[in-house]
């Protein structure tokens, strides 16, 4: 119940932004509700089955693609999203069939060619997908301004949805026997949960709501080239903002999203040439000094004040 | 013919290139506690993950309560009241050890039953009831056995398999945990033991296989097993 009151009020905040904010900082909000799509859905897979996915890139790349291309054909924009949303649910289910036996490093190298993989198919097909040139999309008739307002309140709902289902999968069978797959695999069979139904259940879920990200942000910046929606960071980033947020948390990866952002506007705008050297950094700081996110830190602290009292 | 709880016919099994099962026959009558001996490397976990459709034999058959069960997922032999726990406990380190116990019971539906059988898990080993809310990661290695017998025990199944119940403890906990197998024993539940401790398995069980190589190599009742003089020399060192 804390967690739907919370959910609800942090989004009625941010929904009246619109009201106060000029345009850049809308544009920001947009990106950070995007960003919160791409760290709360990596958190499925990643921080609750504990499967180190690296395939963000991909599901985000052919969201983008399929909705252009269909919109590009004449579908409407809402209805591309969702096609996009539902094409990469079903790529995400037939990967997750193909690669999810493999564990540890061995799947999450599997899991990063795929990006590579959808970008040469890309390439090479120029006829359906523009190649190389990069495809342009439809654009809206209405003002900058009303754009920028559609963009962020489309990014807005997805992030609501996606934080959402996270609630529900997380306090949900499903839920329960994922994390028994990440502390103990073997176990978890033992017992009699079907691991790879739950953890290909776990992967598509990590996949959809990219999928639909990737499909607004073509419509929203109204060209998209390879390198760009396939980009190796959008399947860093994820995981970076899950461990700075904290691992298989619900408002974990909202919060490193937050943090990311910011980090990305006030630091790297600065150094544009080692930025992802930078990231690099926090990975490692990260993982060898709070692997719990920088959550875990409130909470002892917090936990150290409730001792005391 | 006796009614069978488990029936293993002729079993090939092995991992990739490296076959380790080699034509292994055995069974286990209801409410039997039967032993699986043999020395490191010799098998018994293999026949053990057959057994609870962890790794799928090469060939043979496995059938429980005369159902053949050789394709057979891991749910599928829980729900057939096969309960395995596992060589080096498995148990989710992070969890409660109440959550850990109801893990154990993941498929079944009858929340009464889950309710009472937690209870007799809790009187079995008190010390569990104690650290409910423990981490299972907190416990010492003997507690740590309770609690994965306990977790098995939740599954309410008709064949308990114990993979390795000594290993790492201490004699006394041994004796202990080998008394609660008699109890449940006592209570219907066959049981189907892995030990590389001899002396203790056949003291327990009523009968044993002797596993060497993948291969069984002797089998009857424990006690004659124990007076073996080839079984003594080998396994116990003693002449």
């Amino acid at each position: 119940m804390k967690n739907w009151i919370t959910l609800i009020v942090v989004a009625a905040m941010l929904a009246t932004l619109p009201l106060v904010g000029n345009n850049y900082l809308l544009r920001l909000a947009s990106i950070l509700c995007m960003y919160a799509v791409l760290a709360q859905s990596w958190n499925f897979i990643g921080g609750l089955a504990g499967y180190p996915s690296f395939a963000t890139a991909a599901f985000f790349g052919l969201g983008a693609y399929t909705s252009a291309i269909l919109q590009n054909q004449g579908l409407p924009m809402m209805l591309a999203w969702g096609t996009a949303g539902l094409t990469t649910l079903l790529f995400a289910a037939a990967l997750g069939g193909a690669i999810l036996h493999l564990r540890g490093h061995y799947f999450a190298i599997a899991s990063l060619i795929v990006a590579e993989m959808l970008r040469e198919i890309v390439n090479t097909t120029p006829n359906l997908t523009g190649g190389g040139m990069g495809l342009n999309l439809p654009i809206m008739r209405i003002s900058v301004e009303a754009q920028a307002r559609y963009f962020f309140y489309a990014m807005l709902s997805l992030a609501f949805l996606c934080t959402a289902t996270a609630i529900v999968v997380y306090r949900s069978k499903l839920g329960f026997g994922l994390r028994c797959i990440q502390q103990n695999e073997d176990a978890a069979s033992i017992l009699g949960v079907n691991a790879y139904s739950y953890k290909t259940a776990a992967f598509s879920l990590s996949a959809v709501f990219v999928g639909i990200a990737g499909a607004i942000y073509a419509s929203w910046v109204n060209y998209i080239e390879p390198p760009d929606v396939f980009d190796i960071l959008l399947a860093v980033k994820p995981l970076v903002m899950v461990l700075l947020g904290g691992l298989g948390t619900i408002f974990g990866p909202a919060i490193g999203a937050l943090i990311l952002l910011m980090f990305e506007e006030f630091v790297w705008r600065n150094f544009l040439t080692v930025h992802a050297a930078a990231l690099g950094l926090i990975i490692v700081v990260l993982v060898l000094f709070l692997p719990n996110g920088l959550l875990s830190l409130l909470r002892e602290r917090f936990a150290r004040l409730r001792g005391a009292r | 013919m006796a009614p069978r709880k488990l029936a293993v016919a002729n079993l090939q099994a092995g991992y990739g290139d490296v076959q380790v099962l080699w034509d292994v026959t055995m069974e286990v009558g209801p409410g039997e506690l039967v032993s699986i001996i043999g020395s490191n490397g010799a098998g018994k976990t293999t026949l053990m993950r057959c057994i609870s459709g962890l790794l799928v034999p090469t060939a043979g058959s496995i059938e429980v309560d005369d159902k053949v069960m050789t394709q057979a997922a891991p749910a599928n032999f829980v729900r057939a009241g096969i309960a395995h726990v596992p060589e080096g406990r498995r148990l989710f380190s992070a969890m409660s050890i109440r959550d850990n116990l109801l893990m154990g019971a993941y498929l079944r539906r009858d929340k009464a039953g889950i309710a009472v059988d937690l209870e007799r898990v809790y009187a079995m080993f008190p010390i569990l009831a104690e650290r409910r809310w423990q981490d299972a990661g907190t416990l010492s290695g003997g507690e740590q056995q309770m609690c994965a017998i306990g977790r098995g025990l939740m599954a309410s199944p008709s064949l308990l398999l114990i993979d390795e119940l000594s290993l790492g403890l201490a004699p006394r906990v041994v004796e202990l945990l080998s008394e609660s197998l008699r109890a449940v024993n006592k209570s219907g539940v066959a049981i189907l033991l892995v030990e590389q401790d001899v002396m203790n398995a056949l003291e327990l069980a009523d009968r044993a296989y002797v596993i060497d190589h993948g291969r069984v190599t002797m089998s009857g009742p424990a006690m004659s097993l124990a007076n073996d003089p080839a079984i003594r020399e080998a396994y116990m060192g003693l002449a």
